[in-house]
């Protein structure tokens, strides 16, 4: 589904990653871990397309994908969710889903100002197909709400219904439970098992161990940029070179 | 009720104010005043579009402003163009000028941009100036033909009224439209988080663009029925005090209210009536203004409103 190879990353002098590759089967749940200043946002930011990479290369399915922005990766079905939740604080909870609808519709600014007939028609469908997302995520009874003001936690379920939105064919979800108390942690944990089983292919950066060896089928391990190991949730926790790295014995 | 239905309903009422607003005003010179405010709106309107929803200032919109009552002034008193005809050739002109620098101009983020828009409307007033033989220099241009309509010439007060009435009356409602669309939604999530927008697909670098021209289009149309009203136009109307003097329309009223742009207009527009006293400190006065609204109501007037009904609300419930 998605293979990053040879993915090498400077940044002034700083080597950030070097010669990274692994690949994601579809419909799985792989978790990308590691400890702080791994490279792993980093590798997560080249694959969506914010940053470009100084060597190697990205694909999804069969498509190289390198250095392709991210507009244009959410229609070949990628999508991200970010460490710090970036919402449209100003809009409601309902809106925000309605944005992810983006790419799954095409009024233009004419047809948008002067309400044609399929612009009207087409906006009952964002809006009834955004409601069904955030019945999925279990925040309906939020929609009218405006998004600065949610909880944390809420605002984490809401950004993966807006990603959920665009319809992707992978997710991308960047340290999903960073924040959440361990209540939210199970919900997301079963949040995270209910996407797989919806067919979506799912890519995690996560610190949350437990829930990493919970929900993932693949384990990937960077340490200070580079790949150290990959495996079953199994595999990488009996992995010397993993606990070592982990237990910061350089 | 839905929100469609209330927007429908809040529309209708301001239609039927504007329209009977002459009638309370006959003979006073008030109307004339009024005029300017429905110019004023809809180049407030206009400016909105771009930052109270995209969030992408402009210092330099009395430029397009301006524009647009020189290309119409130029083509009716110099070429014998029909008035109409030359309202659209400078809305069409204007439209291709904002695309072409928006490109450039809107890849720049904050200040960068304020500075680059600002510089954009200086170079054009410079040109309004020194264009003597075109424009007339700074001592302007006069006998712009009026607008007319079969026998219907639009030269007095009332005629005016309601033909810049009814311009800015349907630039709100394609705005009001607008907010709540595919692409008024896209627009506010640009304010809001650009890295979040272009993740959810959204073409931020041409949204912005295509906003921008939508924006300057307007405004341009509000110069043509600025030039074919007034008949006589300067260039001192189309300077950087009048650029700003919209921004502060636009903050006054609230950011992103279609409503509260007619607020900032009205009260900006009519301010200097009531103020005669203090006028070579207008500025002053606008600048004041706009730190105390910025400091104090950041929300703008529709804001404050909004807030303040909330209060009472939460008041009487408890």
């Amino acid at each position: 589904m998605l293979s990053l190879t040879k993915i090498t990353k400077k940044f002034g002098g700083v080597t950030a990653l070097e010669d990274v590759s692994f690949n994601v089967e579809g419909c799985t749940i792989t978790g990308v871990i590691g400890p702080n200043g791994a490279g792993k946002t980093t590798l997560f930011n080249i694959a969506t397309g914010l940053y470009g990479q100084d060597a190697g290369n990205v694909y999804l399915g069969e498509q190289n994908v390198s250095r392709m922005p991210p507009e244009r990766l959410v229609c070949l079905g990628m999508v991200r969710t970010f460490q710090n939740v970036e919402l449209f604080g100003h809009m409601t909870v309902l809106e925000n889903v309605m944005v992810g609808l983006h790419t799954k519709s095409k009024s233009g600014i004419f047809s948008c100002a002067f309400k044609l007939p399929g612009q009207r028609r087409e906006e009952k469908t964002i809006r009834s197909r955004a409601l069904k997302w955030l019945e999925y995520t279990g925040i309906a009874d939020l929609a009218e709400i405006t998004a600065e003001n949610l909880p944390f936690g809420k605002g984490r379920l809401l950004e993966i219904a807006r990603a959920l939105a665009s319809e992707p064919r992978i997710i991308l979800m960047d340290e999903p439970a960073a924040g959440l108390n361990s209540r939210e942690t199970m919900s997301l944990a079963e949040l995270i098992k209910k996407i797989k089983g919806s067919g979506i292919t799912v890519v995690l950066v996560e610190h949350d161990m437990e829930l990493v060896m919970d929900v993932c089928d693949t384990v990937v391990v960077l340490n200070l940029g580079r790949k150290l190991a990959e495996g079953t949730p199994r595999e990488i926790q009996e992995n010397p070179e993993v606990i070592a790295a982990y237990l910061g014995d350089g | 009720m839905t929100k469609a239905q209330r927007d429908i309903i809040i529309f209708a009422a301001f239609c039927l104010a504007v329209l009977a607003t002459p009638l309370l005003l006959q003979g006073n010179y008030l109307l004339n005043v009024f005029v300017f405010i429905g110019i004023n709106t809809m180049l407030a309107v206009a400016l909105n579009l771009l930052l109270g929803f995209a969030g992408q200032i402009s210092l330099g919109h009395a430029a397009f402003f301006g524009l647009g009552a020189y290309i119409s002034g130029i083509l009716t008193t110099r070429y014998a163009i029909e008035p109409w005809m030359a309202m659209v050739a400078a809305a069409l002109c204007v439209g291709v000028i904002a695309f072409i620098i928006g490109f450039p101009i809107l890849k720049l983020k904050g200040h960068y941009l304020a500075m680059a828009t600002l510089g954009f409307g200086i170079i054009v007033y410079i040109i309004f100036n020194e264009t003597v033989d075109w424009t007339g220099g700074p001592s302007g241009m006069s006998g712009i033909p009026n607008l007319a309509l079969g026998p219907l010439i639009f030269d007095s007060d009332m005629t005016n009224y309601y033909l810049i009435w009814v311009f800015t009356l349907l630039t709100m409602l394609l705005s009001i439209n607008l907010a709540d669309s595919r692409i008024g939604r896209a627009l506010r999530a640009i304010h809001d988080s650009e890295v979040a927008a272009r993740v959810m697909g959204v073409n931020v670098r041409l949204l912005k663009v295509q906003i921008f021209t939508v924006s300057a289009l307007i405004s341009a149309l509000a110069g043509s029925l600025y030039a074919h009203t007034m008949t006589f136009i300067a260039p001192a109307s189309f300077g950087f005090n009048f650029s700003v003097e919209l921004v502060t329309m636009v903050i006054i009223g609230g950011l992103g209210s279609i409503y509260g742009s007619f607020l900032g207009a009205a009260i900006l527009t009519l301010l200097p009536e009531f103020l005669r006293v203090f006028h070579d400190f207008d500025i002053i006065i606008y600048g004041l203004l706009l730190i105390v609204m910025t400091m104090f109501m950041p929300g703008g007037l529709i804001g404050g409103f909004e807030a303040l009904a909330a209060a009472i609300k939460r008041r009487k419930e408890a």
